[in-house]
């Protein structure tokens, strides 16, 4: 997606956008509606990530959750003009200059970069999206997508994991998706005290027997730490699954993002542009290789 | 509306999915079908584990209380999950609570009955146990996994 239309020089250059809406999502994180100051924002597909730059600060590449507009084709598959949400947990300088942009402020944007999720591979298919902590952040346009066009897949399910109850992402949105029957969601958390809470405790990956898909027609899409994506593959692969319908969305440390740089090379792929989100047949064994 | 057996309703339940026919009819002839309301203590620690339970609908909480903190849900189970494997190995004492956390519908096994059952049939033993270890090492691998606590910000850099 990122080049055919755009010359290789304009992909290293920030554009200013503006932060038009702040959403706090957990106490470290939060969701920035941006949008273009000067120009047109790139059309985008699930699964592409920007580069989001602090000026004096860094910076960083960030997946794209999701859209405000777009016009005909709704926010989650951007078309020109429409506003970007990033969500961004502040673990770093760079994260932390920009979790607290507020409204009115600007920062630089490069992008989008990548390969997002196949959703073609999923026609006609159950679909069961993973997602872990930030992981959620990809995955979001994933499900708006999916639902967007229900009747071209099998049966959907979401599966989400966090830490405790007050680290999930997109609470109001997880009610709306529990609440449907065209899609079965899940939400377990590590643990939690008392008994308010009204999901699964334990991880994710202990999900995975309640769903019924049929291992030789189901896409996976999995997105959260890498720990935790390698256990969810390893169970998907003990239920059958075919390594080549495990999409993984990756992240490292990518820096040009556009595969010259080699920051983020795993094996033979540049994440940045051979990824995020690649096969589990692409990438597991390289995933399996002991880095320090 | 057709009423399944206890031997059909296991089929949904991966601890006990496929066992040989004869097998399935011992371990099924030791089942009823039980139901709980919302906050019934189902389990609790300390107490004698003569029992156990395929959860068929609904989920229930493995709690631990802890002073100061008081009851701390460790797990879930829900559809398909077994609930209880204390049964099976001494000293045959609860580990934990457990409390419906919403109206549960479970099969419940006459563990103790079983454990008999179970020294009078090596056969059947041997398979209740290979099944319930194989449980008990997912339980512990997912245990494991949560000790990382993969969701922490440990390696992050940006």
């Amino acid at each position: 997606m990122q080049s055919r239309d755009q010359p290789r020089g304009e992909l290293c250059v920030p554009s200013p956008y503006r932060v038009v809406d702040r959403t706090v999502e957990t106490a470290d994180t939060v969701t920035l509606a941006i949008a273009p100051v000067d120009s047109l924002a790139r059309a985008w597909e699930p699964g592409q990530f920007n580069m989001l730059w602090m000026p004096a600060v860094g910076e960083v590449p960030i997946s794209i959750s999701g859209g405000v507009g777009g016009g005909a084709t709704g926010g989650d598959r951007g078309g020109d003009g429409t506003v970007l949400l990033h969500t961004i947990r502040a673990v770093g300088a760079v994260t932390r200059a920009l979790c607290a942009l507020e409204p009115g402020q600007t920062l630089g944007v490069r992008g989008p970069y990548g390969r997002g999720w196949d959703l073609d591979a999923a026609s006609g298919r159950d679909v069961v999206i993973v997602g872990g902590g930030l992981g959620l952040a990809p995955l979001r346009p994933v499900v708006h997508e999916t639902l967007r066009g229900r009747d071209r897949y099998g049966r959907l399910a979401f599966l989400a994991g966090a830490r405790t109850p007050e680290d999930l992402l997109y609470m109001s949105e997880l009610g709306q998706w529990r609440a449907r029957t065209d899609l079965q969601t899940e939400v377990t958390v590590d643990a939690v005290p008392g008994r308010e809470w009204r999901g699964d405790v334990g991880v994710v990956t202990t999900l995975l027997p309640r769903i019924p898909f049929d291992p030789g027609r189901v896409v996976a899409l999995v997105c959260g730490p890498e720990v935790m994506m390698r256990f969810v593959a390893a169970e998907l692969l003990r239920q059958g699954v075919a390594p080549g319908d495990i999409q993984v969305s990756l992240e490292r440390t990518m820096q040009c993002a556009v595969g010259s740089c080699g920051h983020c090379q795993l094996g033979s792929s540049f994440i940045c542009r051979d990824g995020p989100v690649v096969t589990w047949e692409r990438v597991g064994a390289a995933m399996g290789v002991r880095e320090r | 509306m057709t009423t399944r057996s206890i031997a059909d309703l296991l089929r949904d339940v991966g601890t006990l999915r496929d066992l040989p026919p004869d097998l399935l009819a011992v371990v099924s002839g030791c089942g009823r079908n039980v139901h709980f309301d919302t906050g019934t203590t189902i389990l609790r620690e300390a107490e004698p584990a003569d029992t156990f339970f395929a959860v068929r609908h609904g989920r229930v909480a493995l709690e631990l209380f802890a002073p100061g903190r008081g009851e701390v849900m460790i797990e879930t189970i829900g559809p398909g999950g077994v609930l209880g494997w204390s049964w099976l190995f001494p000293p045959y004492r609860w580990h934990f609570d457990a409390v419906a956390l919403e109206p549960v519908q479970a099969i419940a096994f006459d563990g103790a009955c079983l454990r008999g059952k179970c020294d009078d049939d090596p056969r059947l033993g041997y398979e209740l146990t290979r099944r319930f270890a194989a449980t008990l090492i997912d339980r512990l691998q997912a245990t494991r996994l949560r000790l990382l606590d993969v969701y922490g910000d440990g390696d992050a850099i940006p």
